[in-house]
């Protein structure tokens, strides 16, 4: 099973519910971080056996020998990656999406593909909990095929939890897609409500069933949840503002250590969760 | 004309609050929200917005089903796995899937698949009490963030060049990647909001290299700097070995929120100890740019 843990607004405590869900579910977990422009979910686990891995894409390269500057590659290109000057073809790396088109349409085979890095990959087990890292590199700008290289780790016979990166945009739906259900972090506030209903309209038009995590509830004299509720959305949970849990959060501590109660609570949800991801699946 | 960013790699650490108070203390500005896909900054600032433009940007692939012969080209050049295979073996393109690459055009026998531009969203020219703003909403899920940054900010250039403004404040998204490169590109300096959390250190740490890396002048404020005062002291260490300035320090305090359901800044809000900490960060920003 996948479950997505999201939120529009950043720094609404995505991190904190879904490192704590790692740690109070049945172990085997695994806890796969997509927040991959600024992952933060190996602060909270002790990640001494790491292993590392590079992330590539490919980008084509060009024989200029068997290259008759015929411009078609560029042509094909959508993503302006290529240019033909004078006497050679230019390759803008940082431009190509690597589709393969260019390659496809050369009618001397002249263009390869060739590795470029553009992340890597961290992944360490500690107490049953396999955390997986994506990084991307810094002054790179794509970080979905990033996101892409993390979920290839996704396991089907065990609980996945995917900490998905802020926003509403590509990184989103990349690292949503597939999930069997999308839990939304948001806090209690008007900007917390407002990018957490452009996360609603977004994982709707994906088609996946979702609930909410109100955070840091009582922060604002005007709860949100009422709106929520009036809006039909699914509430799973209501935490309060507690200046212990942002201590216990700053120095890389868990929320269940502060709130031992949330554990069963988390454990109760995921359980429910999983009941109806069973029943949508039997009734397909 | 100066352009100012404020950024904070991490989410939620009171970068837009911040834009919105600094605004008061700048007389001759222009204000830009580059956090294009999950914009608050107008929720403070209630623009009334003069004029609409449509973000078109890119194409979606859609297979025309009367002259699909289903011979599954386009299935197997796709690199996005965009094409899927409905329950009667009829191909169609998942428009989210969808990354715009054209491969599946050109390769398609039958000439059954249609190409058209997509409108990846609006944006909007604004008047608000602080000045001209430009601001936008990309489409649910849409692709292109740092295109449409480019966008606003190059018309935002354009109202200031015009109008003579001082200064384009600009409010930035969080993260490293595209729509951020895009925030960064031609600022004058970039003001990095952190807060003394680990994960925040982390990430400033990120957007600091990336600064770094585009040649650009950059600040750190520290929000909230009371709620640990260890860790502030260890980003105030940090900053020093990066040479990089303090210009700032934020208690934590909920009047933030409080003035936020006001549709306020909290120094429109407050005249609190907060409220003098963002004005002295104002008053050292313009020092360093001017
Ligand atoms: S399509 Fe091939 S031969 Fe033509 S310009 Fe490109 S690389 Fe050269
Ligand atoms: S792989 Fe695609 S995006 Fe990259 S250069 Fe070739 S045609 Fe352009
Ligand atoms: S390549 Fe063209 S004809 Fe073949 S399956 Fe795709 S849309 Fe249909
Ligand atoms: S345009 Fe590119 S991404 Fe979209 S369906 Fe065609 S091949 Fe796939």
């Amino acid at each position: 099973m996948i479950i997505a843990v999201a939120s529009g607004k950043g720094g609404t405590g995505k991190t904190t519910i879904s490192t704590a869900l790692a740690e109070a579910l049945e172990k085997p977990v695994q806890l796969l971080d997509c927040d991959v422009e600024e992952p933060n979910a190996h602060i909270f686990f002790n990640t001494e056996n790491e292993t590392k891995e590079n992330v590539y894409v490919k980008v084509p390269q060009i024989a200029k020998n068997s290259c008759t500057l015929c411009g078609r590659c560029a042509q094909i290109c959508e993503f302006n990656a290529l240019a033909v000057i004078k006497e050679q073809v230019m390759v803008f790396d940082e431009l190509c999406h690597s589709c393969g088109g260019c390659k496809l349409v050369c009618p001397e085979k002249a263009i390869s593909e060739v590795d470029m890095q553009i992340g890597k990959l961290k992944r360490s087990t500690t107490d049953g909990i396999t955390l997986i890292q994506g990084e991307l590199d810094v002054g790179r700008a794509m970080s979905p095929p990033v996101i892409r290289a993390v979920k290839k780790h996704i396991k089907s016979k065990i609980i996945n939890i995917i900490d998905c990166p802020p926003g509403n945009a590509c990184p989103l739906v990349t690292a949503v897609s597939n999930a069997d259900y999308v839990i939304l972090v948001t806090e209690d506030s008007l900007f917390g409500l407002n990018d957490l209903l452009i996360s609603i309209d977004t994982i709707k038009k994906m088609n996946i069933p979702m609930g909410v995590i109100v955070n840091r509830c009582g922060i604002s004299e005007k709860s949100i949840t009422e709106h929520l509720r009036k809006k039909k959305i699914d509430i799973l949970l209501e935490i309060p503002e507690n200046i212990g849990i942002a201590k216990a959060y700053s120095n890389g501590g868990s929320i269940l250590s502060v709130v031992p109660s949330l554990k069963n609570q988390l454990v109760q949800i995921i359980a429910e969760i999983s009941r109806g991801v069973y029943e949508a699946n039997t009734h397909r | 004309m100066k352009q100012i960013l404020i950024v904070s790699g991490k989410g939620g650490t009171g970068k837009t609050s911040i834009t919105a108070s600094l605004a008061s203390y700048f007389e001759s500005l222009v204000l830009v929200d580059c956090d294009v896909d999950a914009s608050d900054l107008y929720l403070i600032l209630k623009p009334e917005v003069q004029q609409t433009f449509d973000f078109i940007s890119g194409h979606t692939a859609h297979i025309l089903q009367k002259d699909c012969t289903q011979c599954s080209m386009c299935l197997n050049v796709c690199k996005f796995d965009a094409v899927k295979v409905g329950n009667k073996g009829t191909l169609c393109i998942d428009a989210i899937d969808c990354e715009g690459c054209g491969v599946c055009i050109w390769m398609c026998p039958q000439k059954a698949i249609e190409f058209p531009e997509s409108l990846c969203g609006q944006w909007f020219f604004s008047n608000t009490r602080h000045g001209p703003m430009v601001h936008a909403k990309l489409a649910i899920g849409a692709e292109n963030s740092g295109k449409l940054v480019s966008e606003i900010r190059g018309y935002a250039t354009k109202i200031a060049k015009n109008q003579k403004k001082d200064i384009i404040l600009i409010d930035g998204p969080p993260g490293i990647g595209c729509p951020v490169i895009a925030s960064l590109t031609g600022v004058d300096c970039v003001v990095v909001v952190t807060e003394p959390t680990l994960s925040a250190i982390h990430d400033m740490e990120r957007i600091i290299a990336l600064a770094k890396h585009f040649g650009i002048s950059t600040y750190v404020c520290i929000n909230k700097s009371d709620i640990n005062e260890e860790l502030t002291q260890t980003i105030k260490k940090r900053i020093k070995v990066l040479d990089v300035e303090l210009v700032g320090e934020i208690p934590y305090d909920t009047a933030f929120t409080r003035a936020q359901v006001q549709k306020k800044s909290i120094v429109e809000y407050s005249n609190g100890k907060t409220t003098q900490c963002i004005e002295e960060l104002a008053q050292k920003l313009m020092s360093k740019i001017i």
